[in-house]
């Protein structure tokens, strides 16, 4: 069973809402940079740059950082991380999709720090679906959403064409 | 993706294969241009390289790979080992498997000896070279770094100059290549030529001119000065007049051609200095991406179960 819990309005309100906050918070974008954690949260983050003129953006990969990677059956796929600018004394906005056990993000902090010291590390996430595994929280949410364990939340953003599209879905999976 | 946990040779692959440790090679590039070149999958593991030929770039390149993914990178030195005391590879093996190895990267002077280990270990072998038959490594680094220059790998015209016989990067980067669609020209006096070459798929040059027209890619071989004693070449000076790749002979090739080397080299036997040091070499580009090129084996074959 799927339900859609947000449609593109909701979710371009949502992005608006989330990028006047973190602007807001930080008093302005000065020293303020944004990073998509591959590969769900690189649309947002994008989407976020562009709402609020934070010019300097880039892109993480984490896979190198799970903590996973020597119990899962196969490596996962390494993805370019680009990041063409000094993190050394900025606040650096990490971006995710989904905020699950929080394992990805613990991830994403260790790989930031191999590039510099941020001033600040803050956390942006279209969804919160609770279930943390770790003490992580995040500073911008665009949606809480109760969920099962099992459950799915699929995001799908689309490029600036075709916003129209998006939407955020939820799957039921079998309940234990 | 891989389906061995072993890399014993280019013809063991498929291009799928090939084509994702390329890929994720491309991510580890990324890393080694970073201020920390270090990353952490490989926490805990130990890679032990056994080495029974000298070998300084290709051992200190997969040290430094290892390293780079935070694995434990030991030396196993034959020369001061209970090998010279006697003792056979495959007990020498097995010691190092009882010591904790997670992965052993071997280079032998026999053909086979990482097929054979392989067969009775049950951690991971790199073969680092074996004999005249398979150098793995080395053709995928050349293969990356082919890439990154020429986009597809499909198409292209490749002429590799030298000692085919003994050469055993001539003969993985020949499964390589044309496993990825590209034609290789094989150019070498008919001394150095290995019996049932064209088997391969590679067409035969015994004329320089002829082999590097309009060429993508010119890769010239080391002349292994160690054979030269068994007759194989009249002179070094004969065959850098006959077979030597100089900037004239380049002429003959695409204009955008690169030249590729696996060094060591020879400067005046196989390749003119103005050539290795010139616009169109990518010879110190192969340096830097052999390790990225083994960071991506090292992590690949961690990861594979079985």
């Amino acid at each position: 069973m799927s339900i859609e819990i947000l449609n593109s309005k909701e979710i371009e309100n949502a992005i608006t809402r989330i990028t006047h906050e973190i602007i807001e918070k930080n008093g302005g974008t000065k020293a303020l940079c944004l990073i998509g954690i591959q590969r769900g949260g690189v649309l947002l983050a994008e989407r976020i740059s562009r709402a609020g003129s934070i010019d300097e953006i880039g892109s993480l990969d984490i896979s190198l950082y799970r903590d996973d990677i020597n119990i899962k059956n196969e490596q996962p796929v390494v993805r370019a991380t680009d990041i063409k600018f000094s993190l050394n004394g900025k606040t650096v906005v990490l971006v995710d999709d989904v905020l699950f056990t929080g394992r990805s993000i613990r991830a994403a902090m260790d790989a930031l720090i191999d590039f510099g010291r941020p001033a600040k590390i803050q956390l942006a996430v279209l969804i919160d679906r609770g279930h943390r595994e770790l003490p992580i929280r995040a500073d911008y949410v665009g949606k809480n959403i109760p969920t099962t364990f099992n459950d799915t939340v699929e995001v799908r953003l689309h490029g600036h064409g075709s916003k129209d599209n998006d939407s955020v879905i939820l799957i039921r999976g079998n309940s234990k | 993706m891989l389906k061995s946990k072993h890399l014993l040779g280019i013809k063991e692959l498929t291009p799928e294969e090939i084509y994702h440790i390329l890929d994720t090679a491309s991510g580890f590039k990324d890393v080694l241009m970073r201020d920390i070149k270090k990353v952490p999958p490989l926490r805990g593991k130990t890679v032990v390289s056994l080495f029974f030929e000298p070998s300084t770039r290709t051992r200190t390149s997969f040290a430094l790979a290892a390293k780079r993914l935070s694995a434990d990178d030991v030396n196993f030195s034959v020369s001061s080992s209970s090998v010279v005391k006697g003792e056979s590879i495959l007990d020498t093996a097995l010691t190092i498997q009882s010591l904790g190895a997670d992965l052993m990267i071997i280079r032998h002077s026999s053909s086979g000896v990482p097929h054979y280990l392989s067969r009775s270990l049950n951690i991971s072998v790199v073969n680092a070279g074996d004999g005249s038959n398979e150098h793995p490594t080395q053709a995928l680094l050349d293969l990356f770094t082919i890439r990154s220059h020429k986009k597809d790998i499909k198409g292209l015209e490749v002429a590799i100059i030298g000692d085919i016989a003994h050469s055993r990067v001539a003969k993985s980067n020949i499964y390589g290549l044309t496993k990825l669609g590209a034609r290789v020209r094989v150019i070498c006096p008919p001394t150095l030529m290995p019996a049932g070459l064209e088997k391969l798929g590679a067409d035969v040059f015994h004329n320089i001119d002829e082999g590097i027209k309009g060429a993508d890619v010119v890769m010239a071989l080391r002349i292994q000065l160690e054979r030269q004693s068994k007759g194989f070449l009249p002179s070094l000076k004969e065959y850098f007049n006959l077979y030597g790749l100089t900037g004239e002979r380049m002429k003959l090739a695409k204009k955008d051609a690169i030249v590729m080397h696996p060094g060591p080299m020879n400067r005046g036997v196989e390749i003119a200095s103005d050539v290795a040091d010139g616009p169109q070499s990518v010879i110190l580009e192969q340096v830097t991406n052999g390790i990225a090129v083994r960071m991506a084996v090292l992590y690949l074959l961690s990861g594979v179960k079985q």
